[in-house]
C-alpha cells in the first residue's frame, strides 16, 4: 500500500511510564496503519495499552510518559511526535476527533448543545445563523429528532444514547480526516449500542472518514471494522483483514480470546472457557514471547527471544514463532 | 414437582418522582412511577433465574425490593414458605440473612477506605452477628472465592476488576445465604475474566446449593448460566420461560429485538438492518395499549388500543403480545402461509396465527429475515 493511502502510520512506537516501582513499558514496537476510508479496530483486554496508543497519536500522554527514541507517528505526512503546540492544537481540534466511552467527557454540562457545536466552528468566517444551521443538520444526521429546536437544550436533557449521538455529531463537525472512538458504546444497552454502530456505518459512507475503533467487544469489531489489530500486554500480537482475523486467527492469544466470547459458543454450557494466568507485569518483562507464560502452544524458541511479526499471508501477520516455523 | 425457594407474586414498587408542588407546576397528574409493575416469578432451589432488560426497566429495583432495600407497595415475596411483605424489622432481618445481594460495580460498592478483610466481614457487623473469630471467617471467605490470603489487607483501588468481583462474591457469601441476587455480575469485565467469575459462581452454586437471581443485560452470558429467564420492559415481565425455550423460540418482539441487537463475532454475519429503533419511554408516560408499541416493528392497530394479556404461549412459556411469534415445535405441517422470512420453519397457522400472518404480510420480508437471522 502506498504511503499516500494512509491517514495514520504508526511505526515502532514504544511508550513507557516512569513510576516508583520502575519503568512500565506500556507499548513496545507498535506498528499500526489506518488506510483512507477504512475502519480499523483495536481489540484487547484492559491494560493492554489501547488508551496509551490513542493518547500517543493525539500527544495527550500523562506527564510521566516517555516516548522512546525511534518511535514514529505519522499523520497525513506529518510526524505527530515532532509537532509544535500550535500544530497539536490544530491536530486535535480540526483534523482528528474523538468519541469517548462517557459522552460527558466531551460535553460541557452548563453550555447548550447548539453553542457547543457552533463553538467548534470558531475558525470559520461564516454568519452565526449559518453555523447553527450546520449544527442542526449534523444533529439530524445522527438521528436527533427535532434537531433545530433541540440546539437550545443542555446535555442533561438528553438520554445517554442521544448524548453519544451528539458527541458523534460534534466529532464530525469539522469533517476530520480521522475519527478515534474509544469504547464508544460500552456504557450503553445492546439496543442503543446496535443503533450507534449502525449510525457509524452510515456516517462512514457519507463522510468518507477513516476511523480507529477501540473496543473489547469482538462482536462489534466484526460488525464494523475492515481491519483488526489485536493487542496484548503492550504489543500488537496479530493484525489483519477482519475475515482473516475472525476465521483464520494465527496467534494463540487471538484464538483464545475468540473462544472465550460467550456469543461465539454455539451450545449453551455451564463451564465457560477462560485464559488461565494473568497479564504479565510490564515493568519486568519475560525475555521471550510476552504470551509464553499463558500459552498452551509454547515450545523451545518461545522463551529465548521475543518473536517478531511474521507474515501469515499478504496483509495478515502475527507475533508468534508458530507462524515463522509453519507449525 | 417444583421446589421453589423464592416466589414473587404481583410485586409492585412505586416511587414518588416529584414533590407535590413540582408535580402541580409541571402538571404531572400522577407523581408516582411504577418501577416494578405486578411481577411474578419463582426461583427453584439450586436454580439460576436470569432477569434481562434495558437499563431503566426495573431490574435492580426488583432485586432491591426482594432483599428489602426498597418497599414493595403490593404483592408477595415468599422465601421458603415465609411471607416477607409485612414482616416486622426484626423478623425480616432474620429471614433476610438467607438472601444476599451482589451489587453492580463492585469497586464502587466497596468502601474505598476499607480493606478487603473489613469489607467481607462487614455483613456480620450489619446483622449484629457475634463471630468468635472474624479473621478466620475472612480467611474462609477468601478461600471460597479463590483469592490469596495476601489480599486481606488490600484496598479496593489495588484490585483488578476480576479480583474486586471476587471480593463482592465473598462478601455476599458471608452469612451463608441460600439465595444470591447478582446485579450485573460481569459488567465491565474482559471476556476471559468474565468466564472466570461465572465459573466461580457456578462452582459455588453446586458446592453450596445456592440459588441465583442474575440481573444482566448481557444475553450471550445469560444463555450459558441461567435455567429460566424473564425479559423486563417498563417494570413488567413481557416474556418468561426456560432459557432454552426463549432463545430458540422467542415469542415477544422485544425479546427478538434484544437478541438481534447482540452482534455476532463473525464478519460474515453482519446486520444491515436495525431491528429495535428508539429508546425506552419514560415511566411517567406509559404508552397506551401494548406498552412496547412505540418501538415494535410489528405493531398493528389493535396494539395501540388494547393491552395484550400476559399469557402462556407454550407450557411454562409466557408472553404479552397480541401476535406472539408462533412456536415452530408445535406445528405438524408446513402451513400454506408459512412466513416467508422464517426460512424453513414449519408453521401451521392457528387463530392468533392468522392475525399474525396478516401482520407479517404488512412488513417487509427482509426485516423478518434479519430478525430471525439475528436471533438464530
Ligand atoms: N500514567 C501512567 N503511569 C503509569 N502506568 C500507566 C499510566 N497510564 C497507563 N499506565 C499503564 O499502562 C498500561 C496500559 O494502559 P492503558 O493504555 O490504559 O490500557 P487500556 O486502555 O488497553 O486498558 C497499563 O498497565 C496501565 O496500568
Ligand atoms: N429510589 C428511586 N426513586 C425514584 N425512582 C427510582 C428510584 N430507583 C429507581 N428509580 C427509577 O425506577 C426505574 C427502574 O430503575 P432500575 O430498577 O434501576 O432499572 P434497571 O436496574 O433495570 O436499570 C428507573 O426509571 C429509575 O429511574
Ligand atoms: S511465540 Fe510461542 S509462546 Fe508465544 S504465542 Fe507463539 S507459541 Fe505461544
Ligand atoms: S402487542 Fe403489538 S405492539 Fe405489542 S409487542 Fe405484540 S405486536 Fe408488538
Ligand atoms: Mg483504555
Ligand atoms: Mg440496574
Amino acid at each position: 500500500m502506498s504511503q499516500n493511502d494512509l491517514v495514520l502510520d504508526v511505526r515502532d512506537l514504544s511508550v513507557s511510564f516512569r513510576t516508583g516501582r520502575g519503568k512500565v513499558r506500556a507499548l513496545r514496537h507498535v506498528d499500526i496503519t489506518v488506510p483512507k476510508n477504512k475502519i480499523v479496530g483495536i481489540v484487547g483486554e484492559s491494560g493492554c495499552g489501547k488508551s496509551t496508543l490513542i493518547n500517543s497519536v493525539l500527544r495527550l500522554l500523562a506527564p510521566n510518559a516517555i516516548i522512546e527514541p525511534g518511535s514514529q507517528v505519522d499523520f497525513l505526512g506529518d510526524d505527530v511526535i515532532k509537532m509544535s503546540n500550535s500544530q497539536l492544537t490544530d491536530l486535535r481540534g480540526q483534523r482528528i476527533s474523538m468519541v469517548f466511552q462517557d459522552p460527558m467527557t466531551a460535553l460541557n454540562p452548563v453550555i447548550s448543545v447548539g453553542t457547543q457545536m457552533t463553538d467548534i466552528l470558531y475558525r470559520l468566517k461564516i454568519p452565526m445563523a449559518e453555523k447553527r444551521k450546520r449544527a442542526a443538520d449534523m444533529l439530524a444526521q445522527v438521528g436527533i429528532p427535532d434537531a433545530q429546536r433541540r440546539l437550545e437544550d443542555f446535555p442533561h436533557q438528553f438520554s445517554g444514547g442521544m448524548r453519544q449521538r451528539i458527541c458523534i455529531a460534534m466529532a464530525l463537525m469539522m469533517n476530520p480526516a480521522l475519527l478515534i472512538a474509544d469504547e464508544p458504546t460500552t456504557a450503553l444497552d445492546v439496543t442503543l449500542e446496535a443503533q450507534i454502530i449502525h449510525l457509524m456505518k452510515e456516517l462512514r459512507e457519507k463522510f468518507e472518514c477513516s476511523m480507529l475503533f477501540v473496543s473489547h467487544n469482538l462482536g462489534l469489531i466484526a460488525e464494523l471494522c475492515d481491519e483488526v489489530i489485536v493487542m496484548y500486554a503492550g504489543e500488537v500480537v496479530e493484525q489483519g483483514e477482519v475475515h482473516d482475523l475472525f476465521h483464520r486467527a494465527a496467534h494463540p492469544y487471538t484464538r483464545m480470546l475468540l473462544e472465550c466470547d460467550p456469543a461465539r459458543i454455539a451450545e449453551a454450557r455451564q463451564e465457560l472457557p477462560t485464559i488461565t494466568g494473568s497479564v504479565p507485569d510490564m515493568i519486568d518483562l519475560p525475555p521471550g514471547c510476552i504470551f509464553a507464560p499463558r500459552c498452551p502452544r509454547r515450545y523451545e524458541p518461545c522463551d529465548a527471544s521475543p518473536p517478531e511479526p511474521y507474515a501469515v499471508s499478504d496483509q495478515h501477520s502475527a507475533r508468534c514463532f508458530l507462524v515463522r516455523d509453519g507449525r | 414437582m417444583a421446589d421453589n425457594i423464592l416466589t414473587v407474586k404481583d410485586l409492585r414498587v412505586r416511587f414518588r418522582t416529584a414533590g407535590l408542588v413540582k408535580a402541580l407546576v409541571n402538571r404531572i397528574e400522577d407523581p408516582f412511577i411504577d418501577a416494578v409493575m405486578k411481577v411474578s416469578f419463582s426461583l427453584g432451589r439450586g436454580e439460576t433465574f436470569g432477569l434481562v432488560g434495558e437499563s431503566g426497566s426495573g431490574k435492580t429495583t426488583l432485586g432491591r425490593a426482594i432483599i428489602g432495600l426498597v418497599r414493595a407497595q403490593e404483592g408477595s415475596i415468599n422465601y421458603d414458605g415465609s411471607e416477607l411483605i409485612g414482616l416486622g424489622d426484626k423478623q425480616y432481618r432474620s429471614i433476610r440473612r438467607n438472601i444476599a445481594m451482589m451489587f453492580q460495580d463492585p469497586v464502587a460498592s466497596l468502601s474505598p477506605r476499607k480493606t478487603v478483610r473489613a469489607s467481607i466481614t462487614e455483613p456480620f457487623r450489619i446483622h449484629k452477628m457475634g463471630v468468635a473469630n472474624l479473621g478466620e471467617e475472612a480467611r474462609r471467605l477468601l478461600d471460597l472465592v479463590g483469592l490469596h490470603q495476601g489480599f486481606m489487607g488490600a484496598y479496593p483501588h489495588q484490585l483488578s476488576g476480576g479480583q474486586a468481583r471476587r471480593v463482592g462474591v465473598a462478601r455476599a457469601l458471608a452469612l451463608e445465604p441460600k439465595v444470591i441476587i447478582a446485579d450485573e455480575p460481569t459488567a465491565g469485565l474482559d471476556v476471559s475474566v468474565q468466564g472466570e467469575i461465572l465459573n466461580l459462581m457456578n462452582r459455588l452454586q453446586r458446592e453450596l446449593g445456592l440459588s441465583y437471581l442474575i440481573i444482566t443485560h448481557n444475553l450471550p452470558v445469560v444463555r450459558h448460566v441461567s435455567d429460566k429467564l424473564a425479559i423486563m420492559y417498563l417494570g413488567r415481565f413481557v416474556e418468561q420461560g426456560t432459557t432454552k425455550e426463549i432463545f430458540e423460540r422467542p415469542a415477544h418482539p422485544y425479546t427478538l429485538g434484544l437478541l438481534a441487537a447482540v452482534p455476532e463475532p463473525d464478519p460474515d454475519k453482519r446486520r444491515d438492518k436495525l431491528e429495535l429503533q428508539g429508546e425506552i419511554p419514560s415511566l411517567m408516560r406509559r404508552p397506551s395499549g401494548c406498552e412496547f408499541h412505540t418501538r415494535c416493528p410489528f405493531v398493528q392497530k389493535k396494539c395501540l388500543e388494547v393491552a395484550p394479556k400476559y399469557e402462556e404461549v407454550a407450557p411454562g412459556h409466557w408472553a404479552s403480545c397480541h401476535f406472539p411469534f408462533p412456536d415452530p415445535a408445535d406445528a405438524k405441517a408446513v402451513g400454506p402461509g408459512a412466513m416467508p422470512g422464517m426460512g424453513n420453519v414449519p408453521y401451521a397457522p392457528g387463530a392468533a396465527g392468522e392475525e399474525r400472518l396478516a401482520a407479517g404480510a404488512a412488513m417487509g420480508d427482509s426485516m423478518k429475515k434479519d430478525i430471525f437471522r439475528g436471533s438464530r
